[in-house]
């Protein structure tokens, strides 16, 4: 990483910054992005960071119980919190520089891509490595809370951060980690407002592991996301995932999923609620480099009053990974005319002896089932909101880690104003359970 | 528990409907009153669930003509869900899957007071889910989700019972259910038209559902035209003989 970094922003330099002309930018709306408004620093003073700590609690709270807490505040760690019923030896958290990075193993899975990967390793500055020792299991979550923003500077310019976080789940270890990402109260310093945040999560699943993880980004609406999250999974092993888009202004999330042992299985979940102007961008790749691997993706959201999303997966299949299963899905509630939903899903099969679906739908609320409401006595409005509540209640049953499901449930309830969430649905699976989830996939 | 008992009417006059620009309905005269049973039968494509989807108010139906009233009010005016609120209540052929929304929250969404499962006494729920044979863990779980086509229909008359409605359409509620659901639920409907007075119109087919809920008058619905009505012999001859006496000329 050393290396790369010294090279990085040398490549950053001479990189163009993406257009919408090439097909991982399209419908991004990147063509009007102007990175220099932005700047790489850490404005947040002691007496700040403090009140940085106590807001991180706050939100992770939300996730419910935890085992562990680790606070950054635009990409420096601020704080780490590791519960006494962790047992001795079974959890390691670092804080690992570029310069302590002895393994290598700091962007091993994320390696750049594009100007915003070449950005981040240039200025990332400190990176959280988690890791968890063979055959460990973890009960409660490890809750990691990232904030960024910050008043603009003397010359106008506005917080860039770029948190970077590893997560390396030993052999047949088993835990679940959550990641929120966040603003900064605009108390702490200045207004809180814009920030770009391009934040890198790298997960790495041994043998035989099984791994929860959960990410839940809800920063400011002034705020840019450039993110990545990047998974490799041993045989065997299997990683749940789910990534809970509800905050920023543009929020981009590539989720890039290598399957690399034999038998290793992916859930790949996301939801995202779009209002205002907001934009959510997903790009996805689910890489079957092993023989009888599956990967399982579902991707639901709901676009309101102007608000867009993008949906852009790709399935690849290896030639010499036969008896993959892999299955794509992504569902697009479109509940205003002026919102927009673009899909689109890709496969790439090089091998026979394989089974392989997308699905993807866009659209408003099903006639057929409001109608059926409303044969009840439910009045029209109200039987919308219901569906709409039930699209992401069903999304929520399967969140590997049930705080967050709880957690986006709320969310969106609260912004559209729906009902509460139902408790009375069936409990969601267990954490460590197996990696095909259940409910009505 | 006690029923207010009072005299109510599904009155249908000349109604005449289409769908997609054809005419299906051709003017049907049908007045359903509080504890009547009406047996709604036909062949397929005469339009007996053109009938039910027409008096609730689904999308994609033109009313061409006609009227329809509960106890007076004109129900061609009313959304579909103020005809529910009504007193109407249709139990469809195929019951929609709602994922995500338990069937006890749609209930309790059902009328304005945000809790029609509450009205009823406690472990009147789980008596009234028992008396269908719909396993009680279904009122907190999806609507209609992975359930059996039997499984919906005990669903169906379970949220009749609760609802207590004043007059209902079953399109074809016997689809289906094996012989024990078919009996289960067509004893609870009985027992609903001695108990608050439902009234009932059952479209079917066949004669089974019948045997149990026994009609006070048949109505013998053909290309959108009640061609015949008669007692619950009628049904037994159209078991024996089938439509074509019907059909023919």
């Amino acid at each position: 990483m050393r290396q790369r970094r010294a090279e990085a922003w040398e490549r950053f330099a001479v990189a163009d910054l993406p257009t919408e002309a090439e097909e991982v930018w399209r419908y991004s709306g990147i063509d009007t992005f102007d990175l220099d408004r932005f700047s790489p620093r850490q404005p947040v003073a002691a007496g700040g960071l403090s009140t940085a700590i106590s807001q991180a609690r706050l939100l992770a709270g939300r996730v419910g119980e935890r085992c562990a807490l680790v606070v950054t505040v635009n990409g420096q760690v601020a704080e780490i919190e590791i519960g006494t019923g962790v047992p001795a030896g079974s959890l390691d958290v670092e804080q690992a520089s570029v310069k302590q990075d002895p393994d290598h193993r700091l962007g091993e899975l994320a390696t750049p891509r594009d100007a915003f990967g070449h950005l981040h390793d240039a200025f990332m500055t400190e990176s959280v490595l988690l890791g968890i020792r063979s055959k460990a299991r973890l009960d409660a979550p490890v809750v990691l809370v990232h904030l960024v923003g910050g008043s603009s500077d003397a010359e106008g310019l506005r917080v860039a951060a770029f948190p970077h976080t590893v997560i390396d789940l030993g052999e047949s270890a088993g835990a679940s980690v959550v990641e929120v990402l966040g603003s900064l109260e605009p108390s702490l310093d200045g207004d809180g407002g814009p920030a770009l945040v391009v934040p890198v999560t790298e997960l790495l699943v041994g043998d035989g592991g099984e791994l929860s993880y959960a990410n839940v980004q809800v920063l400011g609406s002034g705020c840019v996301q450039v993110g990545t999250q990047a998974s490799r999974v041993g045989s065997a092993a299997s990683l749940r995932s789910f990534s809970v888009g509800l905050g920023a202004g543009y929020a981009r999330l590539r989720t890039d999923s290598d399957l690399v042992g034999e038998g290793g299985s992916t859930l790949l979940l996301a939801g995202y609620l779009g209002t205002g102007q907001q934009v959510h961008d997903f790009r996805t790749l689910q890489d079957h480099r092993a023989p009888r691997t599956r990967s399982e993706l579902l991707f639901k959201g709901a676009l309101s009053d102007a608000s867009r999303s993008v949906y852009s997966g790709l399935i690849r299949i290896r030639n010499q990974a036969h008896g993959a299963d892999a299955f794509q899905t992504n569902n697009n509630l479109v509940l205003s005319e002026g919102a927009r939903a673009y899909s689109v899903p890709n496969l790439d099969i090089q091998e026979n002896d394989v089974r392989c679906s997308h699905a993807s739908t866009v659209g408003p609320v099903d006639e057929d089932q409001l109608y059926y409401l409303e044969s009840r006595g439910i009045r029209p409005d109200a039987a919308e909101r219901l569906v709409v509540a039930g699209f992401f209640a069903e999304l929520a049953q399967r969140s590997p880690v049930p705080g967050v499901g709880l957690w986006m449930e709320q969310e969106v309830a609260s912004v559209l104003g729906l009902p509460a969430p139902a408790r009375s649905l069936p409990a969601p699976t267990r954490a460590g359970a197996d990696g095909n989830g259940e409910g009505n996939g | 528990m006690t029923y207010t008992r009072a005299m109510h009417a599904l009155e249908l006059s000349g109604l005449r409907a289409g769908v997609a620009g054809r005419e299906v309905l051709e003017g049907i005269d049908l007045l359903v009153r509080s504890g009547e049973v009406h047996a709604v039968m036909g062949p397929n494509g005469s339009g007996k669930s053109t009938l039910a989807n027409v008096v609730m108010g689904k999308p994609g139906y033109t009313v061409l003509g006609g009227s329809a009233t509960l106890d007076g009010r004109d129900l061609l005016d009313m959304a579909t869900w103020q005809r529910a609120r009504a007193g109407l209540f249709l139990a469809p052929q195929y019951p929609v899957e709602v994922p995500g929304v338990p069937l006890g929250r749609a209930l309790d969404s059902a009328s304005d007071d945000e809790n029609a499962l509450s009205r009823l006494a406690p472990g009147e729920i789980e008596k009234e889910a028992a008396n269908v044979g719909l396993d009680a863990s279904m009122i907190g779980r999806s609507l209609n989700v992975d359930l059996s086509g039997g499984e919906r229909k005990r669903s169906e008359t379970f949220q009749l019972a609760v609802l207590q409605p004043r007059i209902a359409l079953l399109d074809e509620l016997d689809s289906g259910l094996d012989v024990d659901g078919l009996k289960a639920v067509a004893r609870r409907i009985s027992a609903a038209v001695g108990e608050w007075g439902l009234g009932v119109v059952a479209i079917t087919h066949y004669q089974r559902l019948l045997k149990v809920l026994e009609p006070d008058m048949v109505h013998v619905l053909v290309k959108g035209r009640v061609v015949a009505s008669g007692g619950p012999e009628l049904a037994r001859e159209i078991e024996r003989s089938g439509y074509a006496a019907f059909t023919d000329g």
